[in-house]
């Protein structure tokens, strides 16, 4: 018989607030988030979830769906998945991290499989794994979450992290939506799941992705690497949000007069698109789909086609205008820069999971998005859930212990003028969004975007708290900021075109630059070149 | 956007006021409000949820749309993202029909 799990403990529930007693606290409920508490859980923690949204819904995977880098574990077909993408990820990738994520990534869909997810099977009767619907995934992973003696807080956005007075983390606080007063969590250890930052462009579920973690994460101290690589674009309808880009593959991509772009494409073209809609409107039709994979296209991604059936036009013959939109982090590979196999950050009881944390170990700089991402998301997910477990257990009792709330901007009690979240939010999308700042990168319109982004920063951390309606506003928009300002001041760094990261003005890949690059702080923030792991491990034998 | 909740079919059960990820819904005496539009991320998923087929999500993300109700019921839009992934009894079948396996590597 097994036993029941311990749940956290609910200390006091007065007026204006909620407090809980637990091993680990998860923030954020996506893939990540639930593989790290159920993993945690798993492990002998009594867990927390905290999402902003509701966990089962909420984040990018919930609404896009992903495809998994799920590969049988065959020498010659693993040696291929890891050596195909090495050259777009700019030789950064690590392969002692490819194989564990390959490796972690077939248990834990095996897993899945075994929880009941419908996974299809082909004509030879094998089942096929490389593929997760999104709404039917993270419909699973919420009840397992539930199974697994994780108490849920819903609607319920992490606003700072609590440190104690060693600087360990301690736990963290944040708003509940719907009942409209605040939570507080006494953790021994944080796994931060909050996803990317796509700075509200509404690409797919991504709006509730705002870099928060990011924000919290730094405001406790934790560094970030690979923030150069945060300009990821995706291909939707000029009108929608449905930025599923894999059957763009089958597309064509017209200008207004509807004489073929040359060169432009979803896979090696896109940067062609970018330059084409700063000229004019850029149409698609997938026209080089036949019968058979029409049928398999509308099987596989239902949401793909909810902005076509619904304003009657049809893709395949039909040509309509899309648009790029920014995923930023999402489809990038930047993120918390963890240090060792559990995804530790450098904040001692604080992990990081998913888009949250880099995706560099097995992506490079190239995007994480179409496979990589949604297999890191678990494989984080389940050794941060873990980290988190044994750390708790590892710091033993800590019923006395005094801990301190670590937010800043956004929070600051006192007069001063309120942080307006709505006009900051569009003042960093002004910086962020456009082709010529971030697609196509120059040092002289970095600085200038940067320079903009330091005074908005400035006047941010001037300014107050803004009322409890406004508080979750004020900050995302100081999370985008700080965001922003992380990946120009990388990009600047690194005077080199290499993965998504290109410049303008070093339009080549320049082997000098064949490291990662740091960066963090706030009011100050500052970058340093660091050597890559496979490298140090290869100095240290000498 | 979200742009209805429609009053014959909702039974106020409010599945969708807790499953939106950005908090578009109040929960109000009766049926729920559409209290917070400009705030949602179009993800469809409210729709994907409601067991009553009440709700239609635009899929136009920028701007709000008017919606013609009758005609979505006339052209059976209304739960059409439902049936398509397999979530109503009919249609089941289809939550293991992804073919994205013969897809992928194109
Ligand atoms: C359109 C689209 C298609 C994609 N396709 C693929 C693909 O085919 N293959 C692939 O590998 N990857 C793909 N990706 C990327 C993939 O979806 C992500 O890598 C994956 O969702 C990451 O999981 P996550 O749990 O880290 O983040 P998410 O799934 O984004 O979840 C993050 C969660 O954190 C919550 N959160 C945010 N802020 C807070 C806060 N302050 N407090 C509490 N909770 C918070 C959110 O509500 C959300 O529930 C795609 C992404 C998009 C946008």
């Amino acid at each position: 018989m097994t036993k029941p799990p311990d749940r956290a403990e609910k200390l006091s529930s007065s007026a204006g607030s909620v407090v809980f007693d637990a091993d680990v606290l998860v923030l954020g409920g996506g893939p990540a988030g639930t593989w790290a508490a159920i993993s945690a859980a798993e492990h002998g923690a009594r867990v927390v979830l905290a999402d902003k949204g509701f966990c089962g819904t909420s984040g990018a995977t919930a609404a896009a769906g992903t495809g998994v880098w799920y590969v049988d574990p065959s020498p010659e077909r693993r040696e291929a998945a890891m050596a195909s993408r090495e050259k777009l990820g700019g030789h950064l990738q690590d392969r002692r991290w490819m194989v564990r994520v390959l490796d972690r990534t077939y248990v834990q869909s095996n897993q899945l499989a075994e929880w009941g997810y419908p996974y299809p099977v082909d004509d030879e009767g094998k089942p096929q794994r490389n593929s997760l619907q999104g709404p039917e995934y993270m419909r699973l992973m919420r009840k397992r979450t539930k199974q697994a003696g994780v108490t849920i807080l819903d609607h319920s956005p992490a606003l700072e992290l609590l440190v104690d007075g060693n600087g360990v983390v301690a736990g963290a606080t944040g708003l509940r939506r719907q009942k409209g007063d605040r939570w507080a969590v006494n953790a021994k250890a944080v796994v931060i799941a909050t996803g990317g930052c796509a700075f509200l462009s509404k690409t797919l579920g991504s709006n509730v992705l705002t870099g928060d973690g990011y924000l919290l994460a730094a405001e406790a101290g934790a560094e970030f690497t690979s923030m150069e690589f945060s300009n990821a674009y995706a291909i939707s309808p000029a009108f929608g949000s449905v930025t599923k880009t894999l059957f763009y593959g089958w597309a064509s991509f017209t200008d207004e007069q509807g004489s073929v772009i040359p060169g432009a494409s979803s896979k090696g073209g896109r940067s062609v698109i970018a330059r084409a809609l700063r000229q004019g409107p850029v149409y698609a039709q997938l026209d080089q789909a036949d019968a058979e994979t029409r049928r398999h296209m509308r099987m596989s991604q239902p949401n793909f086609f909810l902005p076509f059936d619904r304003t009657g036009i049809d893709p395949f013959t039909q040509r309509f205008a899309i648009t790029l939109r920014l995923e930023g982090t999402v489809r990038g590979t930047g993120g918390l820069r963890i240090i060792d196999d559990n995804c530790a950050t450098t904040v001692p009881g604080l992990y990081a999971a998913g888009d949250a944390a880099t995706r560099e170990l097995i992506c490079g700089g190239f995007t994480g998005g179409g496979s990589h991402n949604a297999a890191w998301a678990m494989s984080s997910g389940y050794w941060a859930g873990q980290g988190a477990a044994e750390f708790a257990r590892q710091l033993g009792t800590t019923s006395r212990r005094q801990s301190f709330r670590r937010g800043t901007v956004g929070l600051r009690s006192g007069n001063a003028r309120p942080l307006q979240g709505g006009a900051l939010a569009r003042s960093v999308q002004d910086e962020v969004f456009p082709y010529e700042l971030n697609y196509f990168r120059e040092a002289g319109r970095l600085g200038g975007a940067l320079r903009r982004l330091d005074a908005l920063w400035s006047d941010a951390s001037a300014a107050g708290a803004p009322d409890e309606q406004e508080l979750l506003r004020a900050r995302e928009a100081a999370a985008m900021l700080a965001t922003a300002r992380w990946m120009y001041r990388s990009a600047l760094a690194r005077q080199e075109s290499r993965g998504m990261h290109r410049r303008d003005d070093y339009p080549e890949q320049d082997d000098r630059y064949l490291h990662f690059v740091t960066t963090g702080g706030l009011d100050d923030v500052w970058t340093s070149a660091r050597p890559l792991g496979s490298k140090q491990y290869a100095e240290a034998a000498e | 956007m979200i742009e209805v909740i429609d009053a014959e079919r909702c039974t106020a059960c409010d599945i969708c006021v807790n499953v939106c990820p950005t908090n578009v819904f109040d929960k109000t005496d009766g049926i729920p409000r559409i209290a917070r539009q400009s705030d949602c991320q179009t993800c469809f998923l409210c729709e994907l949820y409601c067991p009553e087929d009440a709700l239609f999500v635009s899929p136009f993300a920028d701007a709000p749309q008017a919606v013609d109700v009758a005609a979505l019921k006339e052209a059976t839009l209304l739960g059409s993202y439902r049936r398509a992934v397999g979530w109503v009894e009919e249609s089941r079948h289809l939550r293991a029909a992804d073919r994205s396996y013969r897809l992928f590597g194109h």
